[in-house]
């Protein structure tokens, strides 16, 4: 069997060796310290939260997809929301991002209520999210769908000031921001492909790089790595803790233990809808509630 | 499992040097070869956009075979439709768009069953006692369940049929840690069962602990091959394709 091309072995190589020079942040002390704080347990305050849902409910039919009574996200930390299959993460998510509305239930991003607001007016605000199932537009390029991402806000930033000189530097930078990222995703040869051809992992990718076109405040990531391949979700994780030493509050739905366990400040466990644990990785992983109703047993090495 | 020197005694199914693509003039597959002995467990990694979703979808006639050879128990399948290949017991697991979203859970598990109608409560009783919450979602459209649930309905829509050869692509994307861990030993326990199967995942060192045989593929090339086991202590496999998370 032939091996790896050199020239892919020695690019792959200085990748990894990128990815381990990098040390944790300040940032990242920082908010596991403040958290360190903070009683593990479900529903408790936070010292600065950016997020805070109260009373949150959604039904569909018979069943009881969320049912939150209290929730805070603390500002500049990476919060994970786990959970079982069906658990209600990515209906959580919905309802956060106006994608969805709550029978009942209030939440407010910064002290701003968000009831009542559409998607386009919460993202504006600075609260912007990324599919499980990727929502890309198939019909149009790569580059033009990160375009399309950018665009949104910047017509919130700059219209009221919208001169046409200005509009084009406006488009070169959110052009040269599109290109910086999908190097950074590794889709910069996709460029000017389709959306819709794209590989199952790429268009996870696009998913996630269009999430941050918009420089958002909170950005919610609803399973980001998944489907993306182990080695290049190492690199994005540094790319999502580099992040939140910037400044982004991050919440993410993930099925990996192992990326949950890297990059987290907190964890929140959700279950049937509520929130039936939450606090620091390392609590939150011995939890006998949480290995019963999500881990599983121990049986990591196992399977075979 | 796996014959003692390599080569499996008889073989299910094998793909040699094919080439595959969907635009005219740019090829995807660049001539891979694999090849699935009669009950091994045999698995695909790779990046993102290697070509291993392309080459599973020309084995199982989706995307046009340019050059090489694909054989079915040692007869010619090269191009062959899928519904042909579904007829002749091969079962298939597609990465994305893989429910029929207005459908509800049963009638996506019952489309699942092709010819075999007659089989129906027995193989809902296997494929419900495999993912016990579709029980409770009979009734619901495929369309709105979770990410999890629409997974586990695509696994148990390709397991109605009993086939004998099963390519899944991406099998456990989307489960939870239980889950996972369960679909990954239900995948040996079928496999114990005498079906052959080629696996597509990333979830690339639960993969290379359960398969037999693994092959690492790179831009559309075969890049490593060998024994499950024996590539996760490769440090070269490790270093690119496996990343160093889960061993800390
Ligand atoms: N429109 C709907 N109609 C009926 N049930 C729904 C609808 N949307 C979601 N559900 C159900 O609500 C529950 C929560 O779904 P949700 O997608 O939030 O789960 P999740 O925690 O994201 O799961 P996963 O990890 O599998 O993605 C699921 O059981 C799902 O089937
Ligand atoms: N319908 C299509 N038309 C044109 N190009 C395509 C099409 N589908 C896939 N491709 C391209 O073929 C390459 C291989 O895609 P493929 O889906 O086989 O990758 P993969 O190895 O399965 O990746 P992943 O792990 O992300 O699922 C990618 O670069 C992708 O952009
Ligand atoms: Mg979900
Ligand atoms: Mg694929």
């Amino acid at each position: 069997m032939a091996d790896a091309d050199a020239d892919l072995v020695a690019e792959r190589a200085a990748l990894a060796e990128a990815e381990r020079t990098i040390a944790p942040g300040s940032a990242a002390r920082a908010a596991r310290d403040v958290l360190a704080e903070v009683e593990p347990e479900p529903g408790v305050a936070k010292p600065d939260p950016i997020l805070v849902v109260e009373g949150m409910r959604r039904s569909f039919g018979g069943l009881t997809a969320v049912d939150v009574d209290h929730l805070e996200v603390q500002r500049g930390a990476i919060t994970a929301l786990i959970g079982p299959n069906g658990a209600g993460k990515s209906t959580l998510f919905n309802l956060l991002t106006g994608f969805d509305r709550p029978d009942h239930g209030n939440w407010s991003f910064d002290g701003r209520p968000l009831v009542g607001l559409r998607t386009h007016q919460i993202a504006r605000l600075g609260l912007v999210r990324s599919f499980q199932l990727t929502k890309a537009l198939a019909r149009l390029t790569v580059l033009d769908n990160m375009k399309l991402a950018g665009q949104d806000q910047a017509g919130e930033r700059l219209l009221p000031a919208l001169a046409r000189p200005r509009w084009r530097a406006q488009e070169a930078a959110i052009e040269g921001r599109a290109d910086a990222l999908l190097e950074r995703f590794q889709l910069s040869a996709m460029r000017s492909q389709l959306a819709g051809t794209l590989s199952g992992g790429q268009r996870k990718l696009l998913d996630m790089a269009r999430a941050l076109m918009t420089e958002p405040r909170l950005v919610c990531l609803d399973e980001p790595m998944a489907g993306v391949n182990p080695a290049l979700t190492q690199s994005l994780l540094h790319h999502v803790t580099g992040l939140r030493d910037d400044g982004t509050t991050v919440l993410f739905v993930e099925h990996d233990i192992d990326v949950v366990m890297e990059i987290s400040d907190w964890v929140v466990v959700l279950g049937e809808g509520r929130v039936i644990a939450e606090g620091p990785p390392h609590t939150v992983a011995k939890d006998p509630q949480v290995i019963e109703a999500y881990l599983g047993v121990a049986d990591e090495e196992n399977v075979g | 499992m796996t014959a003692p020197d390599d080569e499996p005694a008889e073989v299910a199914l094998s793909a040699a040097d094919v080439v595959a693509g969907y635009l005219p003039g740019v090829d995807i597959v660049n001539g891979c070869s694999v090849e699935v002995g009669v009950g091994e467990l045999v698995g695909i990694i790779g990046p993102n956009g290697a070509g291993k979703s392309t080459l599973v979808k020309a084995i199982f006639g989706l995307v046009p075979v340019r050059r090489g050879r694909v054989e079915l128990r040692g007869r010619d399948i090269t191009n062959q439709a899928a519904d042909q290949l579904v007829a002749a017991g091969v079962g298939y697991v597609p990465q994305n768009n893989n429910v029929f979203p207005s459908l509800t859970v049963a009638e996506n598990l019952e489309m699942g069953l092709y010819l075999r109608t007659r089989a129906l409560a027995e193989r809902t009783a296997f494929v419900g006692e495999l993912f016990p919450v579709l029980g409770a979602r009979r009734t619901q459209r495929a369309g709105s369940l979770s990410g999890g649930e629409r997974q586990m309905v695509a696994m148990g829509r390709a397991l109605m049929m009993d086939p004998t050869v099963l390519l899944l692509d991406e099998p456990s994307a989307g489960l939870s840690p239980r889950f996972q861990s369960e679909v990954f030993s239900r995948v040996r326990s079928v496999n114990d069962a005498g079906v052959s199967i080629l696996m597509v995942e990333q979830n690339a060192r639960r993969c290379l602990q359960v398969c037999d045989r693994a092959y690492v593929l790179d831009q559309g090339r075969n890049a490593y091959t060998g024994p499950g086991r024996s590539l996760l202590d490769d440090p070269k496999v490790v270093e690119l394709y496996l990343g160093t998370l889960a061993q800390a």
